[in-house]
């Protein structure tokens, strides 16, 4: 298996696939934080361990044709949607070779040629864009969907309340995947929503709610599948509430002093979605250690390309700023 | 030469024109906004559209700046040209957030794998006691922001032009129209003449003193420049027409011949675009510049309701006069 096409999205339900992907997204994710703090890797980075079966479920059931936007925690849905790590670290290592050249980083991960419309790290700030996208699918009669990932923290947003209303309003083909990890980087659901069941929120504008167990892959996959059918059906926007858990600090760095030490463990020890696949699929010790191997393999060559990336030419600065 | 046929044109007309032929030759581009269906729009711009055009084209929206932005981004991203119309220039902030971080973005932050052809249409401007929520000028906020273009333009033949330009430009465009020269009028042919963004325009040929002006205040300085012709003052005027980006080499070019420069805006005179142009003009035209560049703008004031406060904040003919004489009586 070569790295670049390691993770493709397959549109079909494979678990054994699943557990490669998560695992390289692990592993990935894993390695980032490492080497951050080694200091290779500028910027700042928020992983999303703990939160592998939302991006891979989800990514699993688009067609290559539909597109998703991301968020500041955006590792795992890029490479979901099919960028290749080694395109991947190179951008956080703000290399030439990254999928967005050096001028995005962590929180900026574009593919357009895979549908990935990129990620904004202004919480909830590429929900207006999925919309669009959808409203040009639907302009177009394009059997395409636009998907937005996005987090509970981001429920709040005016945008997101505004770009839900258009959606529905005008029925167009978008799926507003919300996975609620709980905090709003250390704020907890109960201090920033009124509401626990966050499925009320599509309620006010009469979109179909789906929710979905978001350590689950496969009901994640299945659950997107059947969202993604109702939204390229015309019959109108999807909200699809995937409950996940963010095993891992907000970002590379942060202590976690807001939570509770006891909680974080046990959440660690009972809510690990690549654990919980690796038992369904009664997945012998030996060929789940092969797995681990082979996706540090894709991590390690992914770094190793990182490393020997090319730095971007000063006095290519001011290319694209504008389009000629 | 076969002879073209004319039509009188006003600047809202001329506006209407270049959307409605470019909806008529693209089904790429099309209108959202509120109330720019069935109600033509706050300014009638876009009345009639929907008879032609459709709902799905000429599309009604709630009141969600932001959304609407967004939407136009996205939709732009896949390859639509959507206009997205803005009812007044002020309600631009709740739509910033999406220009700023995301519109302007795109492009660089993918590594130049995206483009938005968007085209963000607004309007505003004093002299109609709107107060300050329906008519302060904005554009000086966005030229900053690099990513973004603005443009402003002040007769319908530039109007026209220029929003043809800006459609089909694969940049975002911030485009400026100003309520008070709705119903300026001009002798326009059938067809679109596209004018390029970034040119300015020489509107009046002077040898004394250049006046850089834009929007209404081009017509205030022709005013002006009326006047001191009287007095023997020979005024150049030069419309900008765009702003991001700006023609330093048209207004620099003018500043070595006359050696002497006002520079005038509706907008607050502090901070503004005129200080940017006052700014390039000294970078590389000093050794031309025989007396200190002058800046006409608004009163650094909200702008007031009452008829007689709004007439005293922002600058009108008087104003670009007075500035003329300074730098003239400095020779």
């Amino acid at each position: 298996m070569t790295e670049l096409d390691y993770i493709v999205p397959s549109q079909t339900a494979e678990p054994g696939r699943f557990l490669q992907q998560m695992l390289v997204i692990r592993k990935f994710e894993q390695q980032v934080e490492e080497r951050y703090r080694d200091g290779e890797i500028p910027g700042f980075v928020h992983l999303a361990i703990g939160q592998e079966a939302v991006a891979v479920g989800a990514c699993a059931a688009l067609s290559p044709r539909d597109v998703i936007t991301s968020t500041h925690r955006s590792h795992a849905h890029a490479l979901a949607k099919g960028s290749s790590a080694r395109a991947v670290m190179a951008e956080l290592y703000g290399k030439l070779e990254g999928c967005s050249r050096g001028r995005g980083g962590s929180m900026h991960l574009y593919d357009v040629e895979r549908g990935n419309l990129g990620s904004s790290a202004v919480v909830g700030g590429a929900l207006g864009i999925a919309t669009g996208a959808a409203l040009a699918f639907s302009m177009r009669s394009e059997p395409r969907v636009a998907l937005a990932f996005f987090g509970d923290g981001a429920t709040a947003s005016g945008l997101f309340h505004e770009s839900m209303n258009m959606a529905q309003l005008w029925r167009l083909p978008a799926v507003f995947l919300c996975e609620n990890n709980r905090w709003a980087e250390s704020t907890p659901l109960a201090q920033h929503s009124p509401i626990s069941d966050l499925t009320q929120r599509a309620q006010a504008f009469g979109m179909t709610s789906l929710e979905v167990d978001g350590q689950d892959v496969e009901a994640v996959y299945r659950a997107t599948a059947e969202a993604l059918a109702h939204a390229r059906s015309g019959a109108g926007p999807v909200f699809l509430l995937a409950e996940t858990y963010r095993l891992a600090p907000h970002n590379v760095g942060d202590q976690q002093e807001y939570r509770d030490k006891a909680e974080y463990e046990l959440t660690r020890a009972t809510e690990d979605p690549i654990e919980k696949l690796r038992e369904r699929l009664a997945l012998p010790d030996e060929r789940f250690a092969e797995l681990e191997r082979e996706a540090e393999l894709v991590v390690a060559d992914a770094v190793e390309f990182a490393r020997r990336g090319t730095d971007p030419d000063p006095a290519t600065l001011l290319e694209d700023v504008y389009a000629d | 030469m076969p002879t073209s046929t004319t039509t009188r044109f006003s600047y809202r007309e001329a506006v209407r024109d270049a959307m409605s032929q470019a909806m008529r030759r693209d089904a790429d581009v099309f209108i959202m906004g509120q109330d720019i269906a069935e109600h033509g729009g706050s300014q009638k711009v876009t009345l009639g559209m929907l008879e032609e055009f459709g709902p799905g084209r000429v599309r009604n929206s709630p009141i969600s700046e932001m959304a609407l932005t967004g939407a136009g981004i996205g939709a732009a991203m896949l390859g639509m040209r959507p206009i997205v119309e803005i009812m007044y220039e002020d309600f631009l902030t709740l739509a910033m957030e999406q220009l700023v971080n995301h519109a302007a973005k795109e492009r660089y932050m993918s590594g130049g794998q995206l483009k938005v052809p968007l085209t963000v249409r607004t309007q505003g401007g004093a002299g109609w006691s709107s107060g300050a929520q329906h008519g302060q000028q904005t554009e000086g906020w966005f030229v900053g922001v690099p990513g973004l273009k603005v443009v402003y333009p002040s007769t319908p033949r530039d109007a026209r032009g220029l929003l043809w330009s800006s459609i089909y430009d694969d940049n975002c465009v911030v485009f400026f129209e100003h309520v008070q020269l709705y119903n300026q009028r001009e002798e326009l042919p059938e067809e679109i003449e596209p004018i390029p963004l970034g040119k300015a325009r020489i509107v009046r040929i002077g040898t004394d003193v250049t006046v850089v002006a834009i929007g209404p205040l081009v017509h205030e300085a022709l005013a002006a420049a009326e006047q001191a012709e009287q007095e023997g003052i020979s005024v150049e005027v030069i419309d900008p027409r765009t702003l991001q980006p700006l023609d330093e080499e048209a207004i620099l070019e003018s500043v070595r011949k006359t050696s002497r420069c006002v520079v005038a805006h509706e907008a607050v005179r502090r901070m503004g675009i005129g200080a940017e142009m006052a700014a390039v003009i000294q970078e590389k035209a000093f050794d031309w510049l025989d007396a200190p560049i002058e800046r006409v703008g608004a009163r650094f004031t909200p702008l007031p309701f009452a008829p007689g406060l709004e007439q005293a904040s922002v600058p009108r003919r008087e104003q670009v006069y007075a500035a003329i004489k300074r730098t003239v009586g400095s020779r």
